[in-house]
């Protein structure tokens, strides 16, 4: 098979993957939550979810009608056409899954209906060496991107700047990013990095620690005190605001502490491919390790 | 609750903060675009290619796949309503809507008109778009379908549509200020706990 067509199929079936299950870790994290709340508003919001998450793969068809932006990011051994065979996938899969056309100019709102555009689809590459080339996609819905934040701290901030940046974004953005959601944090950085890490975070399993001590103890820390605000699912009150705290850090400037904050709805869909030299494929929706 | 559209004054205003509900009859999808059209219409005096009297407007961009002549509803949960916070008020007293299905809630100025105009806001879960694809028996048309799929008008029959949880009754009351509320009075705990 070409490269470009063999890059089609991965980019569809990642597609059809994410939009159409969930992660097995978010599903638990999401049962957990449902037989935890005491409110019979909340429990009836995960009950909904739960629901509509087992109809919709049941139906192999998106269980959001906000199918996002879809953002790639690759690692490894660099392919050619690359770029090309995640194009025709993104615009195949528009029709074939179906996903919604999202992509728009932004000024004239434009949309040309097969989801691509320029820099879009988003596509992040890494070169590393490795024996194979893995794609990761996140498809990003709107209403919890919407509520992203950027902080620029001052040094003297510390860590408890940071707890003070993440508290206040999380009860600024309420019900709008359908909680229960996943909060990813980056620290550090330059400004882009650290939003950067932010996306990534929310990429990691919430049934894995961080290998970081300190940043798993914040992870933990932050995790308890956001489910305590009482915002909720849908944020209509209980106990679930979110599901996890995800971290990823880079170092900075010795004048900086850019801290930067990704919510990822409840629906975190995620999926991911090892395309190996041979050419043949391994696909995993958690992620691998 | 059962509600059938169309709405009267009567049937929103007997709505209670908290009421579980589910719509039939007609529902007409409305967002950004929608709002922003709609409206300027309406300011220049012309008429909207739909009645929105007594109407439920549901704050959505679905996905829907041609069928024939036809189309279908593949995926329909509601979107961000807060979006159209500043448009809103002048929508419901324009067009006369009954009740807002969206999710999220919306500002008091929105609060204000439904209980000045009666109006009332359903909220459906984020995200349950099969759930909400299942309560669409038809899709009767589509207007301004040039403003893109998910920004187009969609006139949709509904039945058993929901479950939708009355969050904004007619009566100034709102589910999201009272949860406003509990947040505020958690705040000090939660700092606490934060050593902030």
């Amino acid at each position: 098979m070409k490269t470009t067509s063999l890059l089609e199929e991965v980019a569809v079936n990642l597609l059809r993957t994410a939009v159409t299950s969930l992660p097995q870790d978010v599903l638990e994290a999401l049962r957990k939550a449902e037989k935890e709340e005491t409110s019979d508003i909340a429990r009836q919001q995960l009950r909904n979810i739960l629901a509509n998450v087992a109809a919709a793969e049941r139906l192999s068809l998106p269980m959001c009608q906000d199918t996002g932006i879809p953002i790639f990011f690759v690692k490894g051994r660099c392919i050619p056409d690359l770029d090309e065979g995640i194009r025709r996938g993104v615009s195949r899969a528009t029709s074939e899954v179906p996903l919604r056309p999202n992509v728009v100019h932004p000024l004239t709102r434009h949309n040309p209906g097969d989801n691509l555009g320029k820099g879009m689809p988003y596509v992040h590459f890494e070169l590393a060496d490795l024996e194979y080339t893995e794609i990761t996609l996140m498809t990003k819905g709107a209403g919890s991107e919407n509520m992203t934040a950027l902080a620029m701290l001052t040094p003297s901030q510390g860590v408890k700047g940071i707890k003070a940046f993440v508290l206040e974004t999380v009860l600024k953005a309420g019900g709008n990013p359908c909680p229960p959601t996943i909060v990813g944090l980056g620290i550090g950085g330059s400004a882009d990095e650290a939003l950067l890490l932010s996306k990534k975070a929310v990429l990691g399993r919430l049934d894995r620690e961080n290998k970081d001590a300190e940043l798993a103890k914040l992870e933990s820390e932050l995790r308890e005190a956001l489910n305590q605000t009482g915002i909720g699912p849908m944020g209509l009150g209980g106990r679930t605001t979110v599901l996890g705290v995800k971290i990823e850090q880079a170092h900075c400037h010795t004048a900086s502490l850019p801290v930067a904050v990704t919510l990822q709805c409840w629906a975190a869909r995620r999926a991911s491919a090892r395309i190996m030299k041979d050419g043949s494929v391994l696909y995993s929706r958690e992620g691998f390790e | 609750m059962r509600l059938r559209t169309p709405l009267s004054d009567k049937d929103v205003r007997a709505l209670k903060v908290g009421d579980t509900a589910t719509i039939d009859g007609v529902i007409v999808t409305g967002r950004d675009e929608v709002h922003l059209r709609a409206l300027e219409l309406a300011r220049e005096g012309r008429k909207l290619p739909v009645d929105l009297t007594g109407a439920a407007l549901f704050h959505a961009g679905p996905i829907m796949r041609k069928e024939g002549n036809g189309w279908k509803a593949i995926a329909a949960g509601p979107t961000t309503s807060s979006r159209m916070n500043s448009m809103e008020p002048e929508f419901i007293e324009r067009f006369g809507i009954r009740a807002v299905i969206g999710k999220g809630g919306m500002s008091q100025p929105t609060i204000d008109a439904m209980s000045k105009f009666g109006c009332a806001y359903l909220a459906f879960t984020g995200g349950a778009a099969i759930q909400g694809a299942e309560g669409i028996r038809e899709v009767k048309g589509v207007e301004w379908l040039d403003l893109g799929m998910p920004e187009a008008m969609w006139i949709l029959e509904v039945k058993g549509f929901g479950p939708l949880t009355v969050a904004i009754d007619a009566h100034g009351n709102s589910l999201y200020k009272r949860v406003d509320e509990e947040v505020k009075a958690n705040l000090a705990k939660v700092r606490r706990s934060l050593g902030i």
